[in-house]
């Protein structure tokens, strides 16, 4: 009994997070539409893309080799189990001790090394621009995602996600200056990884400083519907992450009756709307910056993050 | 545990900090001067709650001073002087920005390893607020280094000048004497830099202090 309800509650979790990626990307596309006083495509306009791309044909570049044609099923699939793992509405799930932090930071970094692989692939220059940007920016945002995971380790005595978030809900943190800076810097990783506006443009490929679309520019029909879905879930990812870390409120935990599990779903829902609206609001608010000034934007993101991690040291000694 | 009178001292010593790497950071002169204007009311913040927490009442003397000279009168004397002399350009940096970042998390983590092991023995509040009082001095100096423009650099100093306050506000028993002839040397220094600033201009037609280089006997 208890394992069959604990398999279903993950696996609702699992499904959860994949029905719900394209809907939160769509709800950004929306607001950030309506912001610029523009109709805008529907919410459900990301879901008709993926069945359309799923029904397309695959062209495929000669010059492709095999590690072409995985690459989109491994970036998918690794940024599916990282986004099932971080807690969305309940804590200790069935899989929930192997939800560590730096086990998503290094499920995120093996789809960002198979997507710069693909980029390479081929061998077109635009692929290879777009692949060496994204390694620039990786090789700050990862060490700044590490450091902001070091300091709420040091806060909660623990790595696991399910523990962090049940720690910041159960105990009275204090006003910590250190959560702050590692929530900001946090943040702005998030918006490095996800290519969103100060440092990338989601929204077109037709830029010459682009860096996403320029990695997959080659690739179309179903492999295409792959790596959309993925980025997708990578921005659901990073929402529910700083949802369950720095807002943790509404958590089921492990036992909880169906009527708990259901209002903690419905507030997850209103987590994930608000993070969007804000992350739309912020999109049109500022100009995406040149690229070179995007290690100066990620270097602030690791200071911030050593920065917390320091802070906490010299607090943590009395 | 940690008491809620030592979480807002750590909270406003360590804004300081963070407010000296965005003076750091910022590479505009109307924005390093707006930084160093918050870095003042956190400066006298964080010297009124030592006040409150110590029961010194003539702390708020420091605080207050610290807000009217530090926070509005030397921020306007600074904003006239870089209209007048027409330098809202960026400012040109020795290095550059993610190095002076690493440089200066070193420098904190300096200030950190040598100043918590010494000062252990006096208490949470002293030895917190000694830690970051160097931190803010040390950084106050790397600006100073790694800026060429005279006016930023004379920002640097003023900031290095916070760091020594947060530093005599901490210590207990600081005679309120000795911080206000402080607090009047650094506004003479500042009206000293001022007219030395003018002066650089109207030899060099810049205050770009590499422009002094040439004058130094090593060289040649």
């Amino acid at each position: 009994m208890g394992i069959a309800v604990a398999l279903i509650v993950q696996g609702g979790q699992m499904m959860l997070v994949l029905l719900l990626a394209p809907l939160l990307t769509g709800l950004v596309r929306k607001i950030k539409a309506r912001l610029l006083r523009r109709q805008g495509p529907s919410v459900i306009q990301p879901y008709r893309d993926l069945l359309r791309l799923l029904r397309k044909e695959v062209v495929l570049a000669q010059t492709a080799s095999p590690v072409f044609r995985a690459a989109p099923y491994v970036i998918f699939a690794a940024i599916w189990v990282a986004a099932a793992l971080v807690p969305t509405f309940a804590t200790g799930l069935m899989f929930s001790w192997s939800a560590d932090l730096i086990a998503i930071v290094a499920l995120l970094g093996t789809a960002r090394f198979m997507l710069a692989l693909a980029g390479l692939d081929v061998g077109t220059s635009f692929g290879g621009i777009g692949s060496s940007r994204e390694m620039m920016i990786a090789s700050l945002a990862e060490p700044a995602m590490l450091m902001v995971v070091f300091t709420l380790s040091l806060v909660a005595q623990t790595t696991q996600l399910s523990s962090i978030a049940r720690f910041m809900l159960e105990h009275s943190v204090g006003l910590r200056v250190s959560l702050a800076m590692a929530v900001v810097a946090l943040l702005m990783v998030a918006i490095a990884e996800n290519a969103r506006i100060p440092v990338d443009n989601p929204a077109t490929h037709l830029e010459l400083t682009m860096v996403h679309e320029a990695m997959v520019l080659e690739y179309s029909g179903r492999h295409l519907a792959m790596i959309e879905l993925g980025a997708a879930l990578k921005l659901l990812l990073y929402v529910s992450l700083i949802g369950c870390l720095f807002l943790p409120w509404g958590l089921a935990r492990a036992g909880d009756d169906p009527s708990a599990y259901l209002l903690a779903i419905l507030l997850y829902l209103a987590k994930l709307a608000a993070g969007g609206g804000l992350l739309a609001v912020f999109e049109t608010s500022i100009a995406k910056m040149r690229v070179f000034r995007v290690p100066e934007f990620l270097g602030a993101a690791l200071m911030l993050g050593l920065l917390a991690a320091l802070l906490l040291f010299v607090s943590k000694s009395f | 545990m940690h008491s809620f009178q030592f979480d807002v001292a750590h909270l406003l010593a360590s804004g300081l900090v963070l407010a000296s790497f965005m003076l750091l950071y910022q590479d505009r002169m109307f924005g390093v001067i707006n930084v160093f204007v918050l870095h003042a009311v956190l400066l006298a913040m964080a010297v009124a709650w030592q006040a409150y927490v110590q029961d010194a009442p003539h702390l708020y003397i420091t605080a207050a001073i610290a807000l009217v000279f530090k926070g509005t009168v030397i921020p306007v004397a600074l904003y006239r002087i870089v209209r007048r002399l027409d330098i809202h350009r960026n400012i040109e940096k020795v290095v550059g920005v993610g190095s002076t970042m690493l440089i200066g998390i070193g420098l904190v983590s300096l200030s950190i390893a040598v100043m918590l092991p010494v000062t252990h023995r006096a208490g949470a509040f002293t030895s917190e607020d000694l830690v970051f009082a160097l931190a803010v001095v040390l950084l106050g100096l790397l600006m100073m280094t790694t800026r060429r423009n005279a006016v930023s650099q004379v920002i640097g100093f003023m900031s290095l000048e916070n760091g020594l306050i947060l530093a005599a506000a901490g210590a207990k028993g600081m005679p309120l004497v000795v911080e206000i002839s402080v607090a009047f040397s650094v506004l003479i220094a500042f009206i000293v830099i001022g007219v030395f600033l003018f002066r650089i201009r109207e030899r060099f037609d810049s205050v770009d202090v590499q422009a002094l280089d040439r004058f130094r006997g090593d060289r040649g």
